[in-house]
């Protein structure tokens, strides 16, 4: 049974939000003390777990999209209120601003002092507009390459959590130089001489994802997807039609799976059945566990030997011989 | 294109009953003051109207030729890497808009890699060709920024890159935007040899190509008018649903908000880069213009002699 109560079910859950429909009502009914439903609940309960199973293990591509970009589905803040202790945010590029849209701070992963980084969506409309819904100006990424530098000056890991749509397309932050400031997020990843893990966590957005994500290891939640550009946005341009999204998912291959199959992506984060807006602590936790695994392998090595290290694993980016 | 081409061309030739030899538009107009300029002569001008100074796209190979001193360079070949890497499907199949370009261009991709000398000074110029698929960067484009780069640091070369591009090539998915480090990788290690990288924007240069190499030149120039941004003005304008201001993602508009170094006309453009090229090289010259680095471009104070501070 879920450990969280879904508030809104994707269009393919219709049936599951049937039976949990009747499950609710049938507890409604017991609490006035009329008849006992616990065997009927029992019963209902585990035709849930079957439906969900069953949706879950053969999800398509645009399914996942839904999916990774599920309202309920945990956002950066929440793994970091999990995972991270002592978590000190820090703010500002120094520059221009304070973008909310990317988070970043320090605190301990297990005892380990970490510069930690991430895109916050936000989860009710106040929130959202606070943070952008999750989508970043120059100054998030200028933000991020100043506490990356700062991870590198003490030494640090950096842990990046990677969740939006896409670097957001407005004429300020075009004219404060959008593209540089990813352009050059990219480059401070790839500088850096203590250990980097980026995790998907909901949706990885084209250059916007990426500017955070040139790590040493990239992981996946299993539900997550990574993309060059949103399926939408393909079909817009390719089918001149954004009615096509479901086959531009396919074709783009973005799921996690699509993406180790590529060898473009390290590790996929199992999620519970019935996905992470069902489970949200279980999936932090083994998120957790799956960064802290990677970052223990990483640690101790030399950092000129971790930079090399890296920039091969990305040059050979493209090298490996498709699906 | 115009009533000359759609009307006059073919009533005369079906009179005359020959197919003709001459380029399908003999006439064209400029896109922006509406003057009608003749082939040769827009040619002969390097795409620049002669009416109003406004520059169109000029083909790759051209670019190569009005870089170079002398027009003359060698064009190296790019190593081969897999296509079609997610057999990628949409109204048609990937490979066969790779079959298509290639035929039409007779390219293989989008980027051509050639060395040569400008102002003098040993360079690599790495083009984009925007008439193959948009100058869209994928595995091949990005492979040949990467041999760029290398090429660069093994000739002690300095290294140009002349982006125009949409972006990443949505056919090559992730692929495509595994590019961005990639590509940022092979022009740090121009960096890191104390070799100069310079960027000269044309054309269009957008999305994932202006988020990565393209925006990371030691010097920025660019083209008059030429369009520089991340996102495109349609996705901005359907997101904030305003108009955009006037010149907006324009060379001369990036050029007021401090992202480029200048905006170089066409015709002056090698000039300006051999200048640059021969300022960050050759660091002493006397007053006859001679230089006075010993022995020339190989010698103390330039960047192969060993001293160079590399970054790491």
């Amino acid at each position: 049974m879920a450990e969280t109560r879904v508030h809104s079910f994707l269009d393919f859950e219709k049936p599951i939000a049937e039976l949990e429909g009747k499950i609710e009502e049938l507890r409604h009914l017991s609490d006035e003390g009329e008849i006992s439903i616990v065997d009927e609940v029992e019963r209902l309960q585990s035709r849930v777990n079957k439906q969900l199973a069953q949706t879950y293990a053969k999800l398509t591509a645009w399914q996942k999209v839904q999916v990774a970009r599920h309202p309920d589905r945990p956002h950066c803040s929440d793994y970091i209120n999990e995972l991270v202790t002592d978590f000190t945010p820090l703010a500002g590029d120094r520059t221009y601003a304070e973008d909310r849209a990317v988070i970043g701070g320090m605190g301990r992963l297990k005892g380990r002092s970490v510069i930690v980084i991430g895109q916050e969506k936000g989860h009710d409309t106040q929130s959202r507009v606070k943070h952008n819904f999750g989508m970043a100006r120059p100054e998030g990424y200028r933000k991020a390459q100043r506490l990356m530098d700062l991870a590198d000056r003490f030494g640090l890991p950096v842990i990046t959590l990677v969740d939006t749509a896409g670097a957001y397309p407005g004429i300020g932050a075009e004219e404060r130089g959008q593209a540089e400031a990813i352009a050059r997020s990219i480059e401070s990843c790839l500088n850096l001489k203590v250990p980097m893990v980026s995790l998907v966590i909901g949706e990885g957005g084209s250059g916007g994802a990426i500017a955070i994500a040139v790590a040493d290891r990239i992981l996946m939640l299993e539900h997550s997807v990574y993309s060059v550009i949103s399926p939408e946005g393909c079909a817009s341009i390719l089918w001149r039609d954004g009615d096509h999204a479901t086959e531009a998912a396919n074709a783009l291959k973005l799921t996690a799976q699509d993406l180790m199959a590529l060898e473009v992506i390290d590790e996929i984060v199992a999620e519970p059945v019935g996905a992470a807006h069902r489970h949200r602590s279980v999936t932090i936790r083994a998120a957790g566990e799956a960064i802290s695994k990677n970052l223990a392998e990483l640690i101790g090595v030399d950092g000129a030997v971790l930079r090399k290290q890296r920039r091969e694993k990305f040059l050979k980016m493209g090298e490996a011989p498709g699906l | 294109m115009n009533w000359i081409n759609n009307y006059v061309r073919p009533k005369i030739r079906s009179l005359v009953g020959v197919k003709s030899d001459v380029p399908e538009n003999l006439w064209m107009q400029c896109p922006s003051c509406e003057q009608m300029l003749f082939h040769r002569d827009l040619r002969e001008n390097r795409n620049v109207c002669r009416n109003c100074g406004h520059h169109m796209r000029l083909p790759a190979r051209e670019r190569l030729e009005i870089l170079f001193d002398g027009g003359s360079f060698t064009e190296i070949e790019l190593p081969e890497n897999v296509t079609d890497p997610l057999k990628f499907r949409d109204r048609k199949r990937y490979s066969d808009r790779l079959r298509d370009s290639r035929s039409t261009t007779g390219r293989t991709d989008a980027i051509i890699v050639a060395h040569g000398e400008i102002g003098g000074h040993k360079t690599v110029i790495a083009v984009f060709d925007f008439s193959f698929m948009g100058g869209s960067m994928g595995i091949a484009v990005g492979n040949g920024i990467v041999a760029g780069a290398q090429l660069a640091v093994l000739q002690d070369a300095a290294f140009v890159v002349v982006p125009s591009s949409g972006g990443a090539r949505m056919q090559e998915g992730i692929l495509s935007l595994m590019q961005m480090p990639r590509t940022t990788i092979a022009v740090q290690q121009v960096k890191e040899a104390g070799l100069p990288y310079i960027v000269l924007l044309a054309d269009p240069t957008t999305g994932g190509v202006s988020a990565s190499f393209a925006m990371l030149g030691d010097i920025a120039l660019a083209e008059p008018g030429t369009i520089v941004g991340f996102a495109g003005a349609r996705v901005i304008e359907e997101t904030i649903r305003e108009k955009l201001p006037e010149g907006f993602q324009r060379a001369e508009y990036l050029l007021d908000h401090g992202m480029i170094d200048m905006v170089v006309p066409r015709h002056d453009l090698a000039a300006t880069l051999g200048r640059i090229i021969d300022l960050v090289r050759c660091k002493e010259r006397g007053a006859d213009g001679v230089s006075l680095n010993q022995g020339g471009d190989a010698a103390f104070g330039d960047s192969n002699d060993g001293s160079a501070p590399a970054s790491d």
